[in-house]
């Protein structure tokens, strides 16, 4: 394995203008759609007292949950010794920080009171999640932009293995607090288990890792860099294995449930008649974000083709909103079991199943978070070295030297 | 002569004293309020507000408490029952086994430790030392994790401007509201308006008072003949029981 060279790229292409241009296209419209809802009230989103958190909390959750699944890369070369994965650290880190950006974009913009940003960051209540949740943010731009740091500066290079340490420690309690989120709400069916905090963990390595995958290929193929098969077949064979094991965590979260009699109707209702939840519980999280790329991942003949590489990662990454949507909305749509035994009606929707039709604004809000993230990507690049020049086997991979 | 005209006062203002008592009695004994607070005075934990709901003698399709509620709040709405606010709503229940039915007001249940509370990231969900769950308007920032944590749906979100405030119940878009136990009136020696509702309209199916008092009235019917609360399986101890249930 050579030297890596880590160069900018030139970024003076009109394509490149054409892409910065429509990301920031993008943002401009989530924050008229921002500003359409926080003027009159969040009664024009899809939103109610029923369904409290909607899209753009689906958007906010899996964008911070793949953050912190996207520094994976880096944490697998600095604190396990992967050397294939050490040229790749520096984007890691980058795309953690943005992915993180983005997410806590949308969350703030879709508070009741986003003019409040300075309480909610200088007024903690230390025993909820959220709060906690609020320290490991910013905890996380810190850490991990120092440890950036320390993989471009030269003098400060020998404490990046340490400092990657602790970002890995920090990125997993961080995606714990992310899980507990809902993992602490003793109060609906489908949350209230532990479980939450590991199954949020991984699910961040498959999401994280399938953005990375897109934003590595699309770097490098719009910029004319080399990519070698060896960094792609490695990281294809990793997304491999953290995508059953999301679908082994999801087996075990649903058949915890089943065995327990008070879980019986939340589980009827995700797994059988909940409608658009069953439906995108089977068909967008199972088959699309789980069956169908672990076929494709492991299948013979397609096993260098990076076209089906990037069809694999865009449907972990659909399949992954699926889920988020499913056990954010799909567990709130489900009737709170607020008198077990007894049919309950009344004027404020109790025993009832909960509608929500997502509106446009809500939907702008959350993409524009992931252009956020994109914008941040593609001017970061620009202006500092991330990204190698090279990745062709014969300097990427550590046995081609041979 | 003076001793005649003694008599003829003495008389008349014993007659006054019981007919006083009598017209005073239910306000002090029934609800049995505690006296007014002075305004500089902190609340104390030697108090501990709770109410008393007997559901046999709510009637089914009776909102007297739900409309004095609103009414004593500014609750005006905006014809959009999926996301206009509502502090206390009638629930009737049917027992899936017996079919045995059940009408019951259901508002915040003021637990003592209270999941709103607890997950609140500013601590703007607080709770006084007298157990009402509050919201501090002024740091909410609308992030609605006190929504998602209320085992009761008991907390609204003001979803758009609001009109005809009232000056003792301040609301305001983008935070989170619920009852409050009607604290105004508390703090003054009063009762909720949804009990006083209930007595006026002659149902008698709301008490409210002191639940730290053992010669309280709602102290009494709670020994008595006990109140169960709902969903007690979270051990929140919550400050509004059931009869009945």
């Amino acid at each position: 394995m050579k030297k890596i060279e880590y160069t900018k790229i030139k970024g003076h292409s009109i394509p490149y203008y054409g892409l910065l241009g429509g990301l920031g296209f993008t943002i401009l419209l989530g924050l008229l759609s921002t500003w359409y809802m926080e003027h009159n009230g969040h009664h024009v989103t899809g939103m109610t007292n029923q369904i409290v958190w909607g899209m753009p909390h689906v958007f906010a959750i899996f964008l911070i949950i793949a953050a912190s699944g996207a520094l994976n890369v880096a944490s697998i070369a600095s604190v396990f010794g992967k050397k294939i994965y050490d040229p790749l650290s520096r984007l890691s880190a980058l795309l953690a920080i943005a992915l993180l950006a983005g997410g806590l974009v949308v969350l703030l913009l879709d508070l009741g009171r986003p003019d409040r940003l300075i309480v909610a960051i200088t007024t903690y209540n230390f025993k909820s999640i959220f709060a906690w949740n609020i320290i490991l943010y910013t905890g996380f731009f810190a850490i991990v932009g120092a440890y950036i740091w320390m993989m471009m500066d030269h003098n400060m290079y020998k404490f990046k293995k340490k400092v990657g340490l602790l970002a890995f420690v920090w990125r997993l309690i961080l995606t714990t607090g992310t899980g507990s989120i809902f993992g602490f709400l003793v109060a609906r069916s489908a949350y209230d288990a532990a479980l939450m905090a590991p199954m949020f963990i991984i699910m961040s390595f498959a999401f994280g890792l399938s953005i990375f995958i897109l934003v590595l290929m699309a770097a490098y193929n719009w910029t004319g860099r080399e990519l070698g098969d060896a960094v792609i077949a490695r990281l294809r064979s990793l997304l491999g294995v953290f995508v059953a094991s999301v679908l082994y965590f999801t087996i075990v979260y649903h058949v915890t449930n089943l065995y327990i009699t008070e879980h019986h109707g939340v589980e009827a209702f995700i797994l059988r008649d909940g409608g658009i939840y069953t439906n995108l519980f089977w068909f967008g999280q199972i088959l699309l974000g789980g069956l169908l790329p672990l076929a494709l991942i492991y299948a013979p003949g397609v096993k260098t083709c990076r076209t089906t590489l990037g069809a694999i990662c865009t449907m972990i990454i659909i399949g992954g909103m699926c889920q988020v949507y499913v056990i954010l909305i799909g567990g709130q749509a489900y009737p709170m079991e607020i008198f077990p035994g007894y049919e309950v009606s009344s004027s404020f929707f109790d025993g009832m199943v909960n509608s929500y039709s997502p509106t446009l604004p809500e939907i702008i809000l959350g993409i524009s978070g992931m252009a956020v993230s994109m914008l941040l990507v593609t001017f970061a690049i620009k202006v500092l070295s991330f990204l190698p020049t090279s990745l062709a086997d014969s300097i990427a991979d550590p046995h081609a030297a041979k | 002569m003076s001793d005649q005209i003694n008599d003829s006062r003495r008389s008349f203002l014993s007659k006054a004293a019981v007919a006083g008592s009598i017209t005073i009695a239910p306000g002090v004994f029934l609800h049995q309020t505690a006296q007014a607070k002075p305004d500089d005075q902190a609340v104390s934990n030697k108090t501990r507000w709770g109410m008393l709901i007997d559901t046999d003698k709510c009637a089914k399709g009776c909102t007297g408490c739900v409309d004095a509620c609103n009414s004593e709040h500014g609750l005006t709405g905006n014809n959009r029952p999926e996301s206009d606010t509502q502090y206390i709503r009638k629930v009737s229940l049917v027992e899936k086994q017996t079919k045995h039915e059940i009408s019951l007001p259901m508002m915040c249940q003021h637990c003592e430790t209270a999941p709103c509370v607890d997950v609140c990231p500013t601590g703007a969900s607080f709770k006084r030392e007298d157990g009402i769950a509050l919201v501090d308007k002024h740091i909410c920032i609308g992030c609605r994790y006190c929504m998602m944590a209320c085992p009761y749906k008991a907390r609204s979100f003001v979803h758009e401007d609001v009109e005809n405030q009232t000056l003792s119940a301040p609301r305001g878009k983008g935070t989170v509201e619920a009852c409050t136990m009607c604290v105004h009136r508390v703090d003054k020696g009063g009762i909720p308006a949804c009990v006083e509702a209930c007595t006026n309209d002659d149902h008698n199916a709301m008490v409210f008072g002191d639940l730290n008092d053992e010669n309280s009235e709602i102290s009494k019917q709670l020994k008595k003949h006990g109140g169960k609360q709902i969903r007690a399986d979270l051990q929140l101890n919550t400050g509004v029981r059931y009869q009945g249930i």
